[in-house]
C-alpha cells in the first residue's frame, strides 16, 4: 500500500464526521414542515386575485400540504430508522460484534 | 452568459421575503453545526468519506442542478424544443452510470483525494500539475460567473443592486464552507435539491393549466413550429436539418459519449460527492441514484420552457424582448402568487448558491491537496493543511466575487474563457480511460495526451470554426464536433507517445490501472449494502432502460 493510501486511513481513523455530524433528515423535515405550514395558510387564506392568477388552482393550499407531507416524512423516516454512530471498533478497522 | 429582458419584476411581499429570510437562516445554522464533524483535513474536503448514498447521490445531482443549468435547460427548450432531452437522457445517464459501474471502483478504491490525484499516481507529476491548476483556475472563473449571472437574474426579478446579490450570496457561501466544510456544502446542496423541486413542480402544474394541459400544449407548439419540434430525432438524419444543429451521428458520439464522458466522469465537482461516501458501495450508488431524477428533471424544466414560448410566442425573437433565459422567470412572474412564489425564489437563489459552492468546495480541495500540500508546503502536520483549506475557501470566494465584479464589464471576455475550459474536460476524459484500461500508458502519454487534445479542440472551434473554414450550423453543434477532435486527436497522441517511452513499473499501478487491485479492496459489502434494491449493476442498467423508454414517445 502507498504512503498516500496510509495518510488516508489514518484520517479516516480520526475522522470525526461519522460519529459527530448530524443528520441531515432533521434540517429537511423541520425547514420542509414549517415552509408547509405557513405555505399552507397562505392557501387557506388565498384571495381572488390568487386564485385567478394560479388558473384557479389553489396551489398554496397543494403545495403547502405537498411540503409538509414531505417534512412530516423526513422526520418519521429518521424517528423510525436513526442513524447508529459506528462503534469504536469500526472506526479503528477492528472487527467487532455482529450490529444486531 | 444569462441576461434578463426589463420588466420581469416579480411581485414579491412579506411573506416572499419571510421564506427567503429562513432559508438564508438554516444555510447559516447548517455551517455552524457541522462544525463539530471537522476534526481532520479529510473531514473538511471530504466530510471523512463517511455520508450514506442517498446523501452524496442527491448531492451529486444537486450540485449539476445551479441555477444556470435550470434556466439555461427551459432557455434550451423553447429554443430547441424536445430535442434537449438530448442533454439529459444520453447526454448524462449513460455517463453517470458508467461512473459508478466502471470507474468509481478506481477512483474510490485507490483512495485519491481528488481526481486530478488520480492523475498524479496513475501518470506523474507533470500531468497532475497542469490539470490540478487548470482546474483550480477554471472553478474560481466559474464561480464568479455564475454570481455575475445570479446578481443580473435578482436584479431584474427582486430590483436588487447587483453588487448587493454578490455580496449577500457570496459571504453566504464563504461562511458556510469555510466553517463546515464539504459536509456542509453537500448538506445545503440536499436541501437545495428538494426546495428547488418544490418550486419547479407548482411552476409546471400551473403552467399546463394554463396552455390546456399536454395536449393543449403539443398542438399549440406543432402548429407554430411545425412537428418536428416536438420529437428528439427528426431531421436529426446526415445533411438534412434540426433546429439543434446537430446530426445524429454528433448527438450520439459528441454529446452523448464525449462531451457528457468527460463532464460527468471527471469533473471533481461532481466526483468530489461520490469519494465522500462511506464504502465504495456507497460510492458507486452515488451517480447511479443521483441518475434517476435526473431522468425527471426535463418535466420541470424543460416543459416549462415549452409552456413559456406557448404564453410568449415572441420569447426569443425580438433583441430588445424577452428572451428564451426569461422562460422560466416569465412562469413565476404571472403563474404564481405569494407563497409559493417565495418558495421559488428561494429555490431559484439555493440554486445559485449551490452551485457556487460546488465549484468553491472543489477548489479548496484540489489547491490544498494537489497544488499546497504536492508541490508548496510537503509533509506538515494535518492541522496546517487544513487551516490552509478554511483560508483557501475564503480566499477562492473573495476572487470569485472579484471576478463577478471584473464579469460585468467584461462579459463577452467571460464567455470565451468558459468555453476554453469547457474544452479541458474531454482530453482529461482521454486520459483517464486510456489510463485505466491500459497498462503500458506512460507517464509522458498523458501529459501530451491532455495538452494535445486540449490544443486540438481549440484549434477546431477558434480557428476552423470561428473562421468560417468550416460550416457548422450552430454553437452547440460546434461544440460536439470540437470535443469529438479532442478525443481523437488526444487518444492518437497518446497511443503514439506510449509506444516510444518507458511504461510505469507494474507495481506502482495496482488499484489504479484495469485487472489491478488495491491491498484491502476485496472487503465484503457492509452490513445492509447486500440488499437488492442495493445493488449498482441494478441500479446502473435499471436508469439506462428507463432513459431508453422515456425516448420512446418522443422518437416518432
Amino acid at each position: 500500500m502507498s504512503d498516500y493510501q496510509h495518510e488516508v486511513e489514518e484520517l479516516e481513523r480520526e475522522s470525526a464526521t461519522a460519529a459527530r455530524l448530524f443528520d441531515v433528515r432533521r434540517i429537511i423535515g423541520g425547514l420542509f414542515a414549517v415552509y408547509g405550514v405557513i405555505v399552507t395558510i397562505a392557501g387557506i387564506m388565498a384571495s381572488e386575485a390568487d386564485l385567478k392568477k394560479a388558473q384557479d388552482i389553489n396551489i398554496n393550499l397543494w403545495t403547502g400540504l405537498g411540503m409538509l407531507a414531505l417534512g412530516l416524512f423526513f422526520l418519521a423516516w429518521m424517528q423510525l430508522r436513526p442513524a447508529i454512530p459506528p462503534t469504536v471498533d469500526e472506526l479503528t478497522g477492528e472487527p467487532g460484534p455482529p450490529a444486531s | 452568459m444569462i441576461t434578463l429582458a426589463e420588466g420581469l419584476r416579480l411581485p414579491t411581499n412579506g411573506l416572499d421575503y419571510t421564506i427567503l429570510a429562513i432559508y438564508f437562516i438554516v444555510v447559516l445554522g447548517i455551517g455552524f453545526a457541522a462544525r463539530r464533524s471537522v476534526r481532520t483535513s479529510l473531514d473538511f474536503f471530504l466530510s471523512g468519506r463517511s455520508l450514506p448514498a442517498w446523501v452524496t447521490g442527491l448531492a451529486f445531482v444537486a450540485a449539476n442542478l445551479g441555477a444556470t443549468e435550470i434556466l439555461g435547460m427551459a432557455a434550451n427548450g423553447a429554443q430547441y424544443g424536445a430535442y434537449t432531452v438530448h442533454w439529459y437522457w444520453i447526454g448524462a445517464i449513460p455517463a453517470m452510470v458508467f461512473l459508478g459501474l466502471v470507474m468509481m471502483p478506481f477512483y474510490y478504491g485507490s483512495k485519491v483525494r481528488s481526481v486530478p490525484e488520480f492523475l498524479l499516481h496513475r501518470f506523474g507529476p507533470s500531468s497532475h500539475l497542469l490539470s490540478s491548476v487548470i482546474f483550480a483556475v477554471s472553478s474560481v472563473l466559474i464561480a464568479g460567473v455564475n454570481l455575475y449571472a445570479m446578481a443580473i437574474v435578482l436584479q431584474a426579478l427582486l430590483g436588487w443592486p447587483q453588487w448587493v446579490a454578490i455580496v449577500i450570496a457570496g459571504f453566504f457561501v464563504l461562511v458556510y464552507i469555510t466553517i463546515g466544510g464539504l459536509s456542509s456544502a453537500i448538506y445545503n446542496e440536499v436541501l437545495q435539491f428538494f426546495v428547488i423541486l418544490a418550486a419547479l413542480i407548482p411552476l409546471t402544474v400551473v403552467g399546463l393549466k394554463r396552455v390546456g394541459g399536454w395536449d393543449g400544449l403539443t398542438d399549440s407548439l406543432t402548429s407554430s413550429h411545425g412537428d418536428a419540434f416536438l420529437t428528439a430525432w427528426k431531421g436529426t438524419g446526415i445533411g438534412e436539418g434540426n433546429p439543434l444543429g446537430a446530426n445524429w451521428l454528433t448527438i450520439v458520439l459528441g454529446l452523448g459519449f464525449v462531451m457528457s464522458f468527460g463532464y460527468w466522469t471527471t469533473n471533481f465537482a461532481e466526483v468530489q460527492r461520490a469519494l465522500s461516501a462511506k464504502n465504495l458501495s456507497a460510492a458507486k450508488r452515488t451517480p447511479l441514484i443521483a441518475a434517476f431524477p435526473k431522468i425527471f428533471i426535463p418535466m420541470v424544466v424543460v416543459v416549462p420552457g415549452l409552456i413559456a414560448l406557448v404564453m410568449e410566442p415572441t420569447l426569443g425573437k425580438d433583441k430588445d424582448g424577452l428572451q428564451y433565459n426569461d422562460a422560466i422567470p416569465v412562469l413565476m412572474r404571472d403563474l404564481l402568487p405569494n407563497g409559493v412564489l417565495g418558495i421559488a425564489v428561494t429555490g431559484l437563489l439555493a440554486a445559485f448558491m449551490a452551485g457556487m459552492a460546488a465549484n468553491v468546495s472543489s477548489f479548496n480541495t484540489v489547491f490544498t491537496n494537489d497544488i499546497w500540500a504536492a508541490y508548496l508546503k510537503k509533509g506538515r502536520p494535518d492541522s496546517h493543511y487544513l487551516k490552509t483549506g478554511r483560508v483557501v475557501t475564503a480566499v477562492g470566494v473573495l476572487i470569485g466575487m472579484g471576478t463577478a465584479f471584473i464579469a460585468s464589464s467584461f462579459s463577452n471576455i467571460m464567455n470565451y474563457l468558459q468555453t476554453l475550459f469547457s474544452f479541458f474536460n474531454v482530453p482529461l476524459f482521454v486520459v483517464f480511460i486510456i489510463g485505466m484500461f491500459w497498462k503500458r500508458t506512460s507517464a509522458a502519454a498523458g501529459f501530451w495526451g491532455l495538452l494535445s487534445g486540449t490544443v486540438a479542440a481549440m484549434i477546431n472551434y477558434f480557428g476552423l470554426y470561428k473562421q468560417g473554414v468550416i460550416s457548422i450550423p450552430s454553437e452547440q453543434g460546434a461544440n460536439f464536433v470540437s470535443s469529438i477532435v479532442a478525443f481523437v486527436v488526444g487518444a492518437l497522441v497518446m497511443l503514439v507517445v506510449t509506444l516510444f517511452t518507458k511504461p510505469k513499473p507494474a507495481e506502482s499501478l495496482a488499484g489504479l490501472v484495469y485487472g489491478t487491485r488495491s491491498p484491502g479492496m476485496e472487503e465484503p459489502p457492509a452490513e445492509g449494502d447486500d440488499a437488492w434494491y442495493r445493488k449498482p449493476a441494478l441500479l446502473g442498467w435499471g436508469a439506462i432502460v428507463l432513459a431508453v423508454i422515456c425516448y420512446v414517445p418522443f422518437s416518432f
